[in-house]
């Protein structure tokens, strides 16, 4: 037995979308709560207790809202791989379930990633794009979560659309790596010498304090989203079975 | 070994034969250059300067369209179901495959693509890399293609829609390709870019097979 | 209050780009939340239908 055999205990139970959806609500609701009231602190600490930076000047105050939505966007992409490869191997109906789930959340933080950035580039760099290694990722993850939602749309038959999905998923992880390669050889090629991002070794500590906040605060409240969209979903694929037929009539939503 | 050249004999003899199919990508890519030089004001200096770049981005483009229906026709008359079944392993007739569509698609761009930059007014320096970045890199983008065709074949819509799923893959060999004959074009070394773009083929040549014996699987079970 | 709100002539930036996240955090987690309940009545609905379908086929419940 032991820890392995925990593990296997817990991931049979988390496979069964019936025993997940019994044991989420609470999870939900608290992951919301406690989300939101930390992006509250973490962004109200940013914009009225932390000095302005010295070069940036106020505006410096967006990379508390820029960087937690980019970071999410990236984790739950490699999320939704790590669930496409489980989906793939063990035909883990959740796994797909929780890609359905994720993916809308992480094109939406990574389109919010993208809109900060490009404004807190208008007065540190005089224009919303640059052509940087990282604003051109970002702008390439966005595509791929648009692609994972399009294949699926296209695809007519349910079944074969999520496994079409989760390799789509599989191969965008292994092209990300490359693709960020090439793009940091371009940007050094390409970028003019005044705009100087990614050499910020050291951020001072007075800001790390309202970053982590909130970077924290935006994965516990898209967690929390993500369960809920989850529990959406799972009520979707099982309605036609008892159980959920009892829990709609129960009243309880 | 039997089996590749079997299958491309097959494919390249299909592609021959339905010669307006074959041909449409290249006379998409010699439109785009037109449409790309009129739309400038002509062979100016400024479009000369971007001309290797240019026919790259046009190269890509025509290289997508000719392989995002490479399945299609395949999968219609059931040719792709039997492949299926029979052919073990499937690597070699896939690549036997992906190799009659790059020939018929992708090998002319080798020599339309120099010519095309020097419509454009490019330089005539730097045509040998421009052909030999193309040689490296429209394979690969056709492997990459073949993964985008093979994930909406059976879908009833592909077309523009594999093009949006694996364009995203495409930006390190435009990058590198279009990379090494800008540099070439201005009397730079090309010789990191191009390096790259053989390492680019070698991993697209290893690994987009196999995603796309899987997609395949996955549009047939279903 | 004004000086937090002008935040030295960089104001338009900041507050635009916190006003863009917090949408996007209210869609995030707006969405789902609708999708239940709208996913809960239409079940609901389905469930009533069945039950009225049955009743109805049920022999010697004509009026």
């Amino acid at each position: 037995m032991g820890i392995w055999g925990w593990l296997k205990h817990k991931y049979h139970r988390a496979g069964s979308p019936r025993w997940f959806f019994a044991g989420s609500k609470g999870w939900m609701v608290g992951l919301y709560i406690f989300g939101a009231a930390l992006i509250l602190i973490g962004s109200v600490w940013g914009l009225g207790f932390v000095p302005p930076e010295r070069y940036q000047g106020e505006s410096s105050r967006i990379l508390f809202v820029h960087v937690p939505a980019v970071s999410l966007a990236q984790t739950i992409y490699i999320a939704i791989a790590v669930a496409g490869l489980v989906f793939l191997v063990w035909r883990m109906k959740m796994a797909d379930l929780f890609i359905q789930a994720v993916a809308p959340i992480g094109m939406v933080m990574t389109a919010a990633g993208l809109a900060t950035g490009a404004i807190w580039g208008m007065p540190t760099w005089g224009t919303g794009w640059v052509w940087d290694a990282r604003i051109i990722s970002t702008l390439v993850l966005l595509l791929l979560f648009f692609g994972l939602m399009a294949l699926r749309e296209a695809v007519p038959n349910p079944d074969r659309g999520a496994r079409a999905v989760a390799l789509l998923a599989v191969v965008g992880v292994v092209n990300i790596p490359i693709i960020q390669y090439s793009v940091e050889w371009f940007a050094t090629l390409h970028q003019p010498e005044s705009i100087t991002i990614g050499q910020r070794p050291t951020i001072a500590a007075v800001y790390l304090w309202p970053l982590g906040i909130n970077a924290l605060g935006y994965y516990c409240f898209a967690a929390g989203a993500a369960i809920a969209a989850l529990r959406v979903r799972i009520l979707h694929a099982e309605s036609g079975t008892e159980w959920v037929r009892e829990w709609v009539r129960g009243g309880d939503e | 070994m039997s089996l590749l050249a079997a299958q491309f004999g097959r494919d390249l003899l299909l592609g021959l034969r339905t010669r307006a199919d074959a041909a449409n990508p290249l006379v998409f890519f010699v439109l785009a250059t037109l449409l790309l030089g009129l739309g400038t004001g002509g062979a100016g200096a400024e479009l000369g300067d971007l001309a290797p770049g240019a026919i790259w981005v046009l190269a890509l483009f025509a290289n997508m369209l000719g392989v995002e229906g490479m399945f299609r026709r395949d999968a219609e008359d059931g040719t792709l179901t039997q492949l299926l079944l029979h052919a073990r392993p499937l690597f070699p007739a896939l690549i036997g495959k992906l190799a009659a569509n790059w020939l018929i698609c992708g090998a002319p761009v080798l020599v339309l693509g120099p010519g095309a930059a020097l419509v454009l007014g490019g330089s005539s320096n730097g045509l040998g890399t421009l052909a030999l970045s193309l040689l490296l890199g429209t394979p690969a983008l056709t492997l990459l293609g073949a993964i985008g065709a093979a994930l909406t074949v059976n879908t009833g819509r592909g077309g523009l829609l594999a093009l949006v799923l694996v364009l995203p893959f495409t930006v390190p060999v435009l990058v590198f390709g279009a990379g090494a004959s800008m540099a070439a074009a201005g009397g730079a070394s090309a010789a990191f870019p191009l390096l790259m773009l053989g390492a680019l083929l070698a991993a697209a040549l290893t690994g987009a097979p196999f995603a796309v014996g899987k997609a395949l699987a996955i549009a047939e079970e279903g | 209050m004004t000086e937090l709100l002008a935040m030295d002539g960089h104001g338009v930036y900041v507050w635009s780009a916190y006003g863009l996240s917090l949408l996007g955090l209210i869609v995030v987690g707006a969405w789902p939340l609708a999708s239940m309940r709208m996913l809960v009545r239409r079940l609901r609905r389905r469930n009533r239908i069945a039950a009225r379908d049955q009743a109805a086929s049920a022999p010697g419940d004509e009026s």
